[in-house]
């Protein structure tokens, strides 16, 4: 017990820090996964906006993000995270590989609860004479809102496992903490603290996009 | 106000050239309810999709109102759309929106003004008799409030013409009945023109001053509903509307017929009873109706009458020549007991 006390500034110091993480790239996955996803939906064979060219290139890129290792990404990209912030230590180093890991897994996400709508009110959609823009706006933004949400979740849940990995290398975080204290030090008392902090973590972050999903569901 | 000129649809699957649409031209006048009839996989669908350009045709030339749509930019096709409405057979509602909300966006898209929205939205839900629900989401109404709702969001923007694709098919008979008359209701009142595709012939009946009915993506018959009804030419057509002209007497009926058998058809008017009193008076014979039905096409009655002739052979002829110059069209099913011992 007085060892968890004597750990406790540093705890919280680790909690904060993966929040910071979490919280950059899962913003940065809402604010430029979600156009992606929403592009990569509408460029589709029959749809809205329907272009081949768009639907090809933005696939292969986010394929190509989505097919690297997040431990071998992390390294790959240092010298971008260098060059942005100057450094490559600390959490907001690690939000830049986090970020890039996140916009193409969330654009995916997005892209497959579009494709649960209903081709049929899309269809009447069009057939109001709705601009393309109306239609992302008020058609399929409202209707996949439940689905956004969902994602946010398991993107969210996936990037705290991530931070972990950023956190060997130097970002921080709880996952650094178990891995210095836990593994390196053999220090039981961390190591299941960190543990049993990530789990109430991930609980907490699933129950609450549950329980908001839900609450937006209008079906 | 609708021209179809020579128009083709082709798609392509699996690399075999299909064709959904072949060759054909089609006018729809301006105030009229026309109906597209055909089994699904007709074409009937694609060929009501052109009139808005939901589906591009490969050749030929769409007009409405003397705009050839096919030359139009995206934005003046939108425009277009915007006096256009459509209804689907799956309502086709936006689940996340309220039933006013759903409404509301078809004049967001024409770009009304929001505070000119509000009123156009109450008014036109009242026109379709659903004011008291504009708070609730389509999932809390039945088929028929759905429908209506979507006809509300057609209506939004003032169209001249309303495309209706199997708009009744998913709903029950008494549903079906209510949105037929409320889009009779607009025909009449708001003067719009009307574009119903469907397979069930009620509807057609109903509400259609005219209609095509359409197999294998050809127009194989075309004329006003009542001469459809009344004088069907291709086999297509017969089996669509058989069971309004056609009748199995059973064969046990058929046993105890003591005369000929004879199919009498009336068509406007119907002056049945007097003709067959008047037969029955004029000649020494006696009539038995085995089976009896009137139709209204829409609007004009169409009688059937089934009917055992019986008494002297001499005297029976004559009479059936009487029936003939009393009624639209009388046919002898059966020739009497004797013929049939004779087969």
């Amino acid at each position: 017990m007085d060892r968890l006390i004597e750990l406790l500034p540093e705890l919280n110091l680790a909690f904060v820090e993966t929040l910071v993480m979490v919280g950059i790239a899962l913003s940065f996955a809402f604010l430029i996964g979600l156009p992606l996803g929403i592009l990569l939906f509408v460029t589709d064979q029959g749809l809205i906006l329907e272009n081949k060219w768009v639907k090809q290139a933005v696939g292969i890129v986010i394929n190509l993000i989505r097919s690297v290792p997040f431990i071998i990404l992390l390294v790959f990209l240092l010298p971008l995270t260098s060059f942005l912030l100057g450094t490559t230590i600390g959490p907001l180093a690690a939000s830049v590989s986090l970020s890039v890991a996140a916009i193409p897994f969330y654009a995916r996400i997005v892209e497959s609860s579009a494709r649960e709508i209903n081709k049929g009110v899309i269809e009447a959609a069009v057939a109001t004479g709705a601009s393309p823009w109306m239609i992302i706006r008020h058609i399929l933004l409202p209707e996949t809102k439940p689905g956004l949400i969902t994602g946010i979740t398991i993107t969210a849940i996936s990037l705290i496992g991530y931070s972990a990995m950023a956190g060997t290398i130097g970002g921080g975080g709880i996952g650094d903490l178990a891995i210095r204290y836990g593994y390196y030090r053999y220090d039981d008392t961390v190591m299941f603290t960190t543990v049993i902090l990530l789990v109430v973590l991930v609980q907490f972050v699933q129950y609450m996009g549950d329980f908001v999903s839900k609450a937006v569901d209008k079906k | 106000m609708i021209e179809l000129r020579e128009i083709t649809k082709e798609y392509w699957s699996k690399k075999e050239k299909n064709i959904a649409v072949d060759n054909v031209s089609l006018t729809v006048n301006e105030g009229e309810v026309f109906g597209i009839v055909g089994y699904s996989g007709a074409g009937k669908s694609t060929l009501l999709r052109f009139i808005n350009l939901l589906e591009r045709p490969t050749t030929g030339s769409v007009r409405v109102d003397g705009i050839d749509l096919l030359t139009l930019s995206n934005k003046e096709l939108r425009k277009t759309r915007q006096s256009i409405g459509m209804i689907f057979q799956g309502f086709y509602l936006v689940a996340s929106k309220t039933v006013f909300e759903n409404v509301a966006f078809a004049l967001l898209a024409a770009g009304v003004q929001k505070k000119h929205i509000r009123d156009k939205v109450v008014q036109l839900l009242e026109v379709v008799g659903l004011s008291d629900q504009l708070a609730k989401y389509p999932s809390q109404l039945s088929g028929g409030q759905k429908q209506r709702v979507s006809i509300a969001r057609s209506l939004a923007n003032d169209p001249k013409i309303l495309l209706c694709d199997e708009a009744t098919s998913a709903l029950d008979p008494n549903t079906t009945e209510s949105i037929l008359s409320l889009l009779k209701e607009i025909n009449q009142k708001l003067g719009i023109t009307i574009v119903v595709i469907t397979h069930e012939m009620e509807v057609v009946k109903e509400i259609c001053h005219r209609c095509a009915v359409m197999r294998e993506g050809k127009v194989v018959e075309l004329g006003t509903t009542f001469d459809i009804f009344s004088a069907p030419k291709d086999p297509l057509t017969k089996k669509f509307i058989q069971n309004v002209l056609e009748f199995e007497i059973p064969e046990l009926m058929m046993n105890r017929v003591k005369g000929k058998l004879v199919k009498l058809i009336f068509l406007r008017d119907l002056a049945t009873d007097a003709v067959v009193s008047d037969m029955i008076q004029a000649f020494e014979v006696r009539a038995n109706i085995l089976h009896g039905k009137v139709e209204y096409i829409h609007e004009t009655p169409l009688g059937v009458f089934i009917m055992d002739i019986s008494g002297e052979e001499d005297q029976v002829n004559q009479a059936i020549d009487y029936l003939h110059k009393r009624v639209h069209k009388v046919e002898v099913i059966e020739d009497g007991p004797t013929y049939r011992a004779l087969a």
